[in-house]
């Protein structure tokens, strides 16, 4: 096991920030590839590994600030035990499944390009001829014999500058860079290119090739001009796949879903509430709302309404977890989902239980309005106690919504759909819709979850003109 | 015999004009490899960006205060991006410099190496009469507590990239769109402080200023077709 350290950047340096692990544990590693980040100051730094092997533990997690010499993870001796010429390590190592060849030529990182050669196997010696000649000071990996053995190198003419005089793979490039300029550009990538017979060949990307090899017609988006585009070795052919980075805003989310369902214990329980009453008031007022407020009026306000009042009743599913902590929240600050188009943000209506229908319906048009025109202030995204989500304007009949973290609930709401329903044994067409309750059952049982959204059921059904 | 003057290392000077921040990391990155196997000697790179923020490793999506649809309307790209610092901002007007510089053939100090860029555009602008400043704490310059250069550094094997950013008649206004590296403080530019030099005047002080700080021949090239 060998020691990585934080590694002192400059004399007035005594500490350094682990800004991002270039491999996972378990992962193999050259000697010199890069291994991981810190940041001091405005300076970001890729360490190379300080031997080959592969990265047994990781002791210093991102984002940690340590002292220099502190050490932040440990390297198993794997590749250095094959410097011993009898042993066929590398065959018997497990060929990592081969880098796409493309991007090891294209991508900014020489990680890929030291990556591919633990593919080698073993039989070095074998066709070793002459040229690989065995007096040189220190153990030599496979890598470079390879490389010696491929650009027929006397090694005993090359002077290593490693530990212990090793050579390394950076000697035998400076060495080919001294002995044949002009041809040196690509050297790297010549020496690694040959991925020998053994090594399966990269698999093809199954079932979409027709769809891939169809000329794709112009109105597509040009693709980002990253310089790691993935392209293929079959030159003019169109690429298979198209390489995009998210945009923050999607990562952002991304994130957060993952980070959620990680979080909590989501459950999702669904009432069907009949929304006969409150859309015949929404169909009676709709018209009068757009004259003399500007804006027309939908279900979810009414939807609002009654979860705040069913929040007020219920204060557990407007609270939040901190540790062991249960922290109820004096004010009702509702989230809204509004969905942007490549993304999602969820501005807070904020004390919602001061306003009715009209100041409802004025804050969902206002906040989703400038939602989608990007025009949010940062303290209108944040700070809610519940949500709600209304992918019934998408069609959906019920869903199960993500809780917005760290709020312990959120509501959606389907599409109101008129139906036959059965009440007192007779048929009767009533327009219905699901309200599905996800929530934390790390603080909220499924009694309460039920009471909860059975009061919000009840507001709706029994709604009187006077609530508004 | 102490009377040979040793001959300075080289330097090349590539000023490339206005390209667009995606294929400028590109070169950058092309270069720095090309650096690594010894195939060429220090660059600094110039170059004008088109409008793009970049948010650095310790980037804040918070810093960016317009969402990147606003940012896309208004012909602004965002790009995420390896160098140190948080979010910035790079457009036309600006003298933005990505020294591949390789740090063992001169201090392997990261530091150091930031303390130097800084001193760089420090005389460079004393040469157009300006008085720039270091604030502790906060990398950049800055004058009379305006910031008038921003600095982000990436390092692998002792090769820097990305650099500096020198805004010369900047329009300003695009910096509202973020919190300049996570500081609140002011930024401005040659112009704001009533300095009318060219772009090229200034590329050349600041390339000479270079060459002085760092001890390298400062050399210009042309730039290969590959």
């Amino acid at each position: 096991m060998i020691d990585v350290e934080m590694p002192q950047m400059g004399e007035s340096i005594v500490e350094g920030t682990l800004t991002k692990w270039l491999k996972k544990p378990g992962d193999k590693v050259e000697r010199d590839e890069p291994l991981f980040e810190i940041s001091t100051d405005k300076v970001d730094t890729e360490i190379p590994s300080p031997v080959a092997g592969t990265l047994a533990e990781i002791l210093v997690e991102e984002g940690k600030t340590v002292g220099i010499n502190t050490v932040v993870g440990r390297i198993s001796d794997g590749a250095a035990s094959s410097a011993s010429p009898a042993a066929p390590v590398a065959a018997s190592t497990p060929a990592p499944a081969p880098a796409p060849q493309a991007t090891v030529a294209q991508s900014d990182g020489a990680s890929h390009v030291d990556a591919a050669p633990q593919a080698s196997p073993a039989p070095v010696f074998a066709q070793g001829a002459g040229t690989v000649v065995e007096e040189t000071a220190g153990p030599l990996s496979p890598l470079v014999r390879k490389m010696a053995r491929e650009n027929n190198i006397d090694l005993s003419r090359v002077k290593g500058t490693g530990i212990g005089g090793r050579i390394t793979k950076q000697d035998l490039e400076s060495y080919l860079t001294g002995q044949t300029t002009g041809q040196t550009t690509g050297q790297t990538g010549t020496a690694v290119a040959p991925i020998p017979a053994a090594v399966p060949a990269p698999p093809k990307a199954p079932a979409p090739a027709p769809v891939a090899a169809a000329p794709t017609p112009a109105p597509q988006p040009p693709p980002a001009p990253i310089p790691s585009a993935v392209q293929t070795t079959m030159p003019g052919a169109p690429p298979a796949m198209r390489v995009e980075p998210m945009t923050i805003m999607r990562q952002k989310i991304a994130e957060h879903m993952t980070f959620s369902k990680h979080t909590s214990a989501h459950v999702t329980t669904v009432h069907k509430a009949d929304m006969t009453k409150v859309a015949k008031l929404r169909d009676k007022l709709k018209g009068s709302f757009q004259a003399q407020y500007g804006f027309g009026l939908t279900f979810l306000p009414f939807v609002v309404r009654a979860a705040v009042a069913a929040l007020r009743q219920y204060p557990l599913v407007n609270a939040s977890i901190e540790g062991t902590n249960i922290i109820y929240h004096r004010d009702v600050n509702l989230g809204i989902a509004v969905a942007l188009e490549n993304g999602l943000i969820v501005p807070v209506i904020r004390n919602a239980d001061e306003k009715n229908i009209v100041g409802l319906q004025r804050s969902i048009v206002d906040l989703s309005t400038r939602a989608r025109s990007r025009q949010l202030r940062p303290d209108e995204v944040t700070g809610g106690t519940f949500s709600i989500t209304n992918f019934g304007s998408f069609g959906s009949i019920f869903a199960t919504p993500v809780i917005n973290q760290p709020q312990v609930a959120i509501l959606g709401i389907g599409a109101v759909q008129k139906e036959p329903v059965v009440i007192e044994d007779a048929i009767a067409i009533r327009s219905t819709a699901y309200l599905a309750l996800t929530f934390d059952h790390r603080l909220i049982d499924g009694a309460l979850a039920d009471q909860f959204t059975a009061k919000v059921k009840s507001i709706l059904e029994d709604w009187t003109e006077e609530v508004m | 015999m102490p009377s040979v003057v040793e001959a300075l290392a080289a330097c090349e000077l590539v000023d490339v004009g206005r390209i667009g921040y995606a294929p400028a990391l590109a070169l950058q990155n092309n270069m720095v490899e090309r650096r690594k196997r010894g195939e060429i000697p220090d660059q600094l790179l110039i170059v004008e960006h088109n409008h793009v923020v970049t948010m650095g490793r310790n980037g804040h999506m918070e810093n960016v205060l317009a969402s990147p649809e606003v940012l896309e309307r208004s012909g602004i790209e965002l790009h995420s991006t390896d160098r140190g610092g948080d979010v910035t901002y790079h457009g036309p007007g600006q003298i933005v410099g990505y020294p591949i510089f390789d740090l063992r053939e001169w201090k392997r100090d990261v530091i150091a190496y930031v303390r130097a860029l800084e001193q760089v555009l420090i005389e460079a602008l004393a040469e157009f009469g300006i008085s720039g400043d270091r604030q502790p704490g906060a990398t950049g310059v800055w004058v009379e507590g305006a910031k008038v250069a921003a600095i982000g550094v990436h390092i692998s094997r002792w090769v820097t990239s990305h650099g500096f950013a020198l805004n010369l008649d900047t329009d300003l206004d695009y910096f509202k769109y973020i919190v300049p590296c996570g500081l609140t403080q002011p930024v401005t530019s040659l112009r704001a402080l009533g300095c009318t030099a060219s772009r090229a005047d200034v590329t050349s002080s600041v390339a000479r200023a270079f060459g002085r700080v760092f001890e390298r021949d400062m050399r210009g090239a042309k730039m290969e077709t590959e």
